[in-house]
């Protein structure tokens, strides 16, 4: 294979390289004509429009850099192996790329709205660099490459987290996040070898020939429940979700959104990988009666703990993005019930219901990233009076939350029935079925939560001394538009849910 | 909302029937924390968490149906024979679900909250229409599906049922606010409805649809006499505070209309109530007769606490120490604005007063219609 051959197959993540570069070199040459522009003049208001230039300029270049590897990933072809297995071009990868540089699109969008964001080129490339993680999470089928994809959008992610400088709440989160995820990362790296031990391999194909038959014994039940670990981590699924609530309330909005959705996908498309071609025999049986050892045990213990304590916490949470973050953690709890249930069906069903929820709390973040920018704060007593204030976003939130609470016709509603009918199909027995209770208990239990945000949007009157203090700025006709956007989709999508579960569905081998 | 109530009413796809029956519960939230009075924050919340409580049975219900069957049509369905063992456990669920929006015993406590906080014309929707959805729901889906776990289960929804109807009407009797004895009445006269779907004979099936009609109708009257008419102009729905005011004389019309309402209510022969009750426990005669003596013993709370309320509300002794004047209220400062009932008022009540008046004379009216489409149902015995 010439190494032309193998650039043109690894394009997509080259160009983001690339203009992950770019973005950074545009970022300091206009940070520098800044510093400048501010000693000169020692104008604020001057500098922070040449701020939000740059931010301009940067997130122009940096979108279109993402369109053009998502125009690339289209033209590739369909089928192809690097390396064997290091890098593998299937439907599957395709498909996940584009979903996931798409919701980086979105997050980049956000950015705009970030105030507190002094070095906007450097953001960007952290952005664009965390996209080419995901890429390479997702679009491998070697333990190894794996690792590597999951330090460098972890790495990428925690300096993201901790960007916002004026914020202390920002470095707590990143501090948090850095020690949670490298300590995860080790129990990941520890279980990896202990599975190379086991198998001699870490292709995962190989490891699945190379397991056929084997009984579980101690040491291989350590290396699966320890590489579980790592993932549980990233998909903040409880008891490894500690670090969650706080990265999403203090990391600046746009790496909430980012790692609330690109990287939760991606994290699930490889956890799906890993278990369902990697440790295919060893699945086991999370049934009721009749449990059997192997992975899915463990993974319903942890769907039926996130769901729980994500729902549970949730309730006395009086702060937006801490609300969402313990919802997420319900949420990775639904979308494991899809991959407990083993087949291709689940794979998709789990796949598909990730896809909704990112492109969903992409939009909820928005929103909440406009009303922190109106307000300061996005505490419930700041959403108090959205309604009145702006109907379009109000609407837009009540679509997001009602369809994370799983009403019909939004696309959450479908995605749930799609999960549960196939967890319920799995078993003859209906074995799953307690599992299935338990997330209808759970979602049940979210409902009141979903509909207190609502409350404070619709019903609630906004304390006087809030209202004084509200600064008109107007959120922009773009993200206006963006989070417009992604409220259709929404409601597409639970309306004619097959254009996108019939594309998964297929893509899924 | 009603778009919501007509797709529920039209669907034969269990997948869009239950996406209508939620569509359902959003608005009802918006429409009483918003607009809503006396507590409805609460009563929002309550009746809102109580609706989905049920939603969720139904959706568990609706798909062990599904994996089961592999169909969602409901005329397919309902031709499937599910293994007994799937029956025993989904129907309970199903019906329970569904029961919830129905308003049976001991899940009830919603409805008289959520009527009280409830605007006025969201009660007469909520009462009139809405616990409707979940007893039409339970005929058509679950006992049409599970038949045979219906007949495991029926003794234990009589109960329920018999329990309801008393229990409610007690409380009713021991109610201060106007609005939650109308409430606590919607209750057990819902409860009427499933006595007679458990009964399950044609009969009694036919009688609890019509009384659901003539409930919806009933409920929707009282509503509006006790919310609109009253409320409206004295600003208190407190019967003590209501009996001191005379209103007979202030509000002819509204006393006539709640006369009437409470009569069909109570069951006197000539009105839609009547005819749908005594249908009902005519036809649960032949299956529970232990449940039509105890149910019979309830209709005469249920007289008590109609008769109670009318009394106090309208025909009340004038305490001495407040002035009437000829066709006002005391001590209402609004009172001149909004002083006799309305031409659109009275338009309103009167075609619902017809409705009762009409059906209760001549019944065959709606059961020459009810009576086949039951008859084709194969849980009957």
């Amino acid at each position: 294979m010439s190494y032309l051959e193998l650039l043109k197959l690894a394009s997509p993540e080259t160009i983001v390289v690339i203009t992950a570069l770019a973005v950074l070199a545009i970022g300091l040459v206009t940070g520098r004509a800044k510093s400048t522009a501010t000693v000169s003049t020692a104008k604020p208001t001057q500098s922070a429009n040449e701020t939000s230039t740059a931010t301009g300029i940067c997130s122009a270049v940096a979108v279109l850099g993402l369109a053009i590897a998502i125009g690339t990933v289209l033209m590739l072809p369909r089928n192809a192996t690097l390396f064997g297995g290091m890098l593998v071009i299937t439907p599957l990868t395709s498909l996940f790329k584009i979903i996931c540089m798409a919701l980086a699109f979105f997050t980049i969008l956000l950015t705009k709205s970030e105030k507190s964001l002094r070095h906007p080129g450097e953001y960007l490339a952290l952005v664009l660099f965390a996209t080419v993680g995901l890429m390479l999470l997702v679009g491998s089928e070697e333990l190894l490459m794996i690792f590597i994809g999951l330090e460098l959008l972890g790495l990428s992610l925690y300096v993201m987290t901790a960007f916002d400088k004026t914020d202390v709440r920002s470095a707590e989160a990143g501090l948090k996040y850095f020690l949670f995820g490298s300590t995860s990362s080790a129990f990941t790296l520890f279980g990896i070898s202990l599975i190379y031990g086991m198998s001699g391999t870490t292709s995962l194909a190989a490891i699945s020939d190379k397991l056929a038959g084997v009984s579980i014994q101690a040491l291989l039940a350590v290396g699966i429940v320890m590489t579980l670990i790592g993932f549980a981590f990233k998909i903040a699924a409880a008891p490894f979700h500690l670090w969650a609530p706080d990265a999403y309330q203090g990391a600046p909005v746009p790496s909430a959104a980012f790692i609330a959705s690109a990287s939760k996908v991606a994290s699930f498309v490889v956890l799906g990988k890993i278990v369902l071609v990697g440790f295919s025999s060893l699945h086991g049986s999370a049934a009721w009666h009749a449990m059997v050892a192997g992975w899915s045990p463990v993974l319903a213990a942890l769907a039926a703990l996130s769901i729980l304590v994500g729902n549970l916490v949730a309730l006395a949470q009086s702060n937006v993005r801490r609300l969402l973050a313990y919802s997420a953690v319900a949420h990775a709890g639904y979308t494991l019930i899809g991959l407990i249930a083993g087949d291709r069906d689940g794979f998709s069903a789990a796949l598909f219901y990730a896809t909704i929820y990112a492109i969903t709390l992409v939009g909820a973040f928005g929103v909440v990233a406009m009303v922190r920018r109106e307000t300061g704060g996005d505490d419930f007593s700041n959403f108090a009076g959205l309604a009145s204030r702006s109907p379009l976003l109000a609407g837009c939130m009540s679509v997001f939350m009602l369809s994370l609470g799983g009403i019909p016709p939004l696309a959450g509603f479908f995605g749930k029935f799609y999960l549960f009918s196939v967890a319920l199909r799995a078993d003859a027995n209906h074995g799953l079925l307690w599992l299935v209770a338990v997330a209808l208990l759970g979602s049940f239990i979210s409902l009141y939560y979903y509909l207190m945000v609502l409350k404070a949007i619709f019903v609630d009157e906004p304390a006087l001394a809030a209202a004084r203090d509200v600064r008109v700025v107007p959120p922009t006709l773009l993200l206006r538009a963006t989070v417009a956007v992604l409220a259709a989709a929404v409601l597409l999508l639970g309306i004619t849910p097959e254009i996108l579960a019939a594309r998964i569905l297929a893509a899924v081998p | 909302m009603v778009a919501g109530c007509y797709g529920v009413f039209l669907s034969a796809d269990l997948f869009l029937f239950f996406a209508f029956y939620e569509l359902v519960i959003v608005p009802k939230y918006f429409l009483i924390a918003v607009f809503g009075s006396t507590n409805k924050e609460y009563g929002a919340m309550k009746l809102t968490l109580y609706s989905f409580f049920g939603g969720m049975l139904v959706f568990i219900g609706i798909l062990s149906a599904y994996v089961t069957a592999g169909s969602l049509d409901l005329n397919q369905l309902s031709q499937f024979q599910f293994s007994p063992q799937l029956q025993s456990w989904a129907f309970p669920v199903l019906f329970l679900g569904f029961a919830v929006l129905a308003g049976i015993w001991p899940l009830h406590t919603w409805a008289p909250t959520g009527h009280v906080a409830a605007p006025t014309a969201g009660s007469m929707l909520l009462a009139g229409i809405v616990m409707k959805l979940g007893s039409y729901a339970g005929l058509r889906v679950a006992m049409n599906l599970f038949p045979q776990g219906f007949q495991m289960w029926s003794k234990w929804i009589v109960f329920l049922a018999v329990v309801g109807i008393v229990y409610a009407a007690a409380v009713a009797l021991r109610q201060r606010d106007l609005k939650f004895v109308i409430g606590y009445s919607s209750v057990s006269h819902m409860g009427f409805v499933l006595l007679g779907l458990a009964a399950a004979t044609a009969l009694s099936v036919s009688g609890a649809v019509l009384q659901m009609f003539s409930h919806g109708v009933i409920a929707a009257l009282l509503f509006a006499v006790a919310g609109r008419m009253i409320y409206r102009r004295t600003h208190t729905r407190e019967l003590d505070e209501l009996a001191g005011m005379n209103l007979n004389r202030a509000l002819p019309f509204a006393a006539f209309t709640f006369v009437i309402a409470s009569a069909a209510s109570m069951g006197i022969p000539g009105f839609s109530g009547f005819a749908a009750e005594i249908t009902i426990l005519i036809g649960a005669w032949r299956t529970y007769p232990l449940a039509v003596w105890i149910t019979g013993a309830g209709m005469v709370l249920v007289a008590a606490f109609t008769l109670r309320a009318l009394k106090q509300s309208f025909f009340g002794e004038a305490e001495p120490s407040v002035q009437l004047q000829e066709g006002r209220v005391a001590l209402d400062p609004d009172w001149n604005e909004q002083q006799s009932i309305t031409a659109a008022e009275k338009c309103g009540a009167c075609l619902l007063m017809f409705t009762t008046v009409a059906v209760g004379l001549y019944p065959k009216l709606l059961l020459d219609r009810i009576m086949p489409a039951v008859e084709a149902m194969r849980f009957l015995k």
